[in-house]
């Protein structure tokens, strides 16, 4: 599928296939295309370009049939902070063609899941952020969807709310067999998921376990603090090939069994490193030899900057 | 209650009436404010007041209770048209529109939701028209109560419509200022079409809302108290207002099948 907004395309012919029962995330920079991508499947935007189905449904022709299989966390919260717990809860409930007792059953046991039985009839507004937060998840599977979607999910939270909802996000897949597609811009949570889609500025630049995201590239990622980062790399590259790429006041290395290759890095450049940095490639390692340049850097038209 | 669709209108418009009854200051913007005014301006006017035609026996009191009613209700529908500004862009709006449940079932539920309001508040006014000398009967109470309903509908219709595609609660109140007001002056609340310039005549007759006004008018009084007030005959006030409703319907529905989500990220 494609997306555009005017003239500036927010996703780039992208194609992917999320497996039944796998916790599937899009990792990416904000402004990558991850909240695009999760507006049309959630189809709050239509779908401009291209093609989606959920479950056999198409979203183009059958919107209705996709909604019913879904239940949606938006990133912003969706509950109406006027009413209680249980009259949001209800409210959901009878948007999906739920009523009586058959609600108020699946009501409370969902109340019972996520642990808020006893403030069923407190007001949102008085609910701290986590506690919100899990307002929203029985809320999104009242109606048992079996694909629920989630736009970075712990914004906001504290790590303990975040992992409380990790922890439920996890038990969902195991003991339901719900699939769940996630975005999210934080590696430790990408880490979490079965397999990984990687967004940026609107391409998918990669799609795999982070394991096996991580295996790209082989051996270690050394990290070698410099003054004069250009000379360094220039250095390197002339010396003992590979790729050194320069990222602010360091160079990047990738290489297998980095830890002896760092003795004679340091006597072959003796007095211009600072510090040295050597360590298992973490995701963000991978979006940096996926994309050229830093996870956090958006501006500029690519590259690590010299 | 079977239908998805009726269901799911329903909830919306519960939640409308629970939102409104724990906000009291909201009751007291949309109710208190014209009611200040009609105390006001009637009692302002009460000498110098002359009724148009001048062959019926009226105070300004009298005159402005059907404008006053009016005023209350587009007050009101506008409030709660304003909540859709934010719930729309990030809050409430999101989860309602992602649901398995058609655009006409979320328009008609908010605007029911929003006219439901309205009309409650158009009702405890109307408990005070015996203050401003206007002699109920059962029958002339209901029938004004029935227009009321048919005002709220449309007013909240237009509330809707403007806000689906507005991103700020500002730009609402600059069109509340610019627009809604002038309309309801404009509308033979606050002065009859009788003695006016002749191109203000012709607005107020382009004007949907004086209509609605004139059906509020005619049900309130008895009929022989317009004598030459040019007041449109009731068939037609209805038959406007009626259409006014579904014009505005019809156009919130087409903005949330066009326009279902911003278009920014």
């Amino acid at each position: 599928m494609s997306h555009s907004y005017g003239d500036r395309l927010a996703l780039d012919a992208i194609s992917l296939g999320v497996e039944a029962g796998e916790i599937f995330g899009l990792l990416g920079p904000n402004g990558g295309g991850k909240t695009t991508l999760f507006r049309i499947l959630s189809t709050l935007i239509p779908l401009a370009r291209g093609s989606v189905s959920v479950f056999g449904h198409d979203l183009k022709t059958d919107a209705q049939s996709v909604r019913r299989e879904m239940g949606v966390i938006f990133q912003s919260p969706s509950l109406d902070k006027k009413l209680t717990v249980l009259e949001n809860l209800r409210h959901q409930g009878r948007l999906y063609g739920l009523s009586g007792k058959p609600l108020m059953d699946r009501i409370r046991e969902m109340l019972d899941r996520v642990r808020l039985s006893d403030r069923a009839n407190d007001f949102v507004e008085k609910l701290s952020g986590g506690l919100q937060r899990r307002v929203e998840v029985a809320k999104s599977l009242l109606h048992r969807p079996r694909l629920l979607l989630l736009d970075e999910p712990t914004t906001g939270l504290d790590p303990g709310a975040r992992k409380d909802l990790w922890d439920y996000i996890g038990e969902l897949k195991r003991n339901e067999g719900t699939t769940v597609l996630v975005t999210t811009h934080l590696m430790d949570e990408a880490e979490k998921c079965d397999r990984l889609g990687v967004l940026d500025r609107g391409h998918l630049v990669a799609i795999d376990t982070p394991d096996a995201l991580r295996r790209k590239i082989g051996g270690e990622v050394i990290i070698a603090r410099t003054r004069d980062p250009q000379r360094l790399c220039e250095g390197i590259a002339q010396k003992f090939g590979g790729e050194p790429k320069v990222l602010d006041d360091t160079v990047r290395i990738e290489r297998a069994g980095g830890h002896t290759w760092v003795a004679q890095l340091m006597e072959a450049f003796p007095g211009q490193i600072d510090t040295v940095t050597i360590g298992r490639p973490t995701l963000e390692d991978v979006f940096i030899q996926l994309t050229g340049h830093r996870f956090w850097v958006r501006d500029g038209d690519g590259g690590g900057k010299p | 209650m079977n239908a998805p669709w009726m269901l799911a209108s329903w909830t919306l418009l519960v939640r409308e009436l629970t939102r409104f009854f724990r906000q009291r200051n909201r009751v007291m913007g949309a109710f208190g404010s014209p009611l200040i005014f009609w105390v006001l301006i009637g009692a302002g006017f009460s000498s110098s007041f002359r009724p148009p035609g001048g062959s019926v026996n009226m105070s300004s009191m009298e005159y402005l209770f059907p404008g006053t009613m009016t005023l209350i209700i587009l007050f009101t529908s506008i409030f709660s048209t304003i909540s859709i500004i934010e719930d729309r862009r990030e809050g409430f709006l999101q989860s309602v529109l992602v649901a398995p449940i058609s655009p006409a079932a979320i328009v008609l539920g908010k605007i029911l939701g929003g006219s439901a309001v309205a009309v409650m508040q158009a009702v405890v006014f109307l408990l005070l028209a015996p203050l401003a000398g206007i002699h109920m009967t059962l029958s002339s109470a209901l029938a004004s109560i029935g227009v009321a309903v048919l005002l709220s509908f449309a007013l909240t219709g237009l509330g809707f419509v403007i806000a689906w595609r507005m991103d700020s609660t500002q730009g609402f109140h600059a069109i509340m200022n610019l627009f809604l007001i002038p309309m309801w002056l404009l509308s033979g609340s606050f002065f009859p079409s009788a003695g006016a310039p002749s191109w203000l005549g012709w607005l107020m007759r382009l004007n949907p809302l004086t209509y609605g006004v004139a059906a509020l008018r005619r049900t309130l009084y008895a009929p022989d108290a317009f004598g030459t007030w040019n007041l449109p005959p009731l068939p037609m006030s209805l038959g406007i207002t009626v259409l006014f409703g579904v014009v505005f319907f019809l156009l919130s529905l087409f903005m949330v099948e066009r326009h279902h989500a911003p278009h920014s990220t």
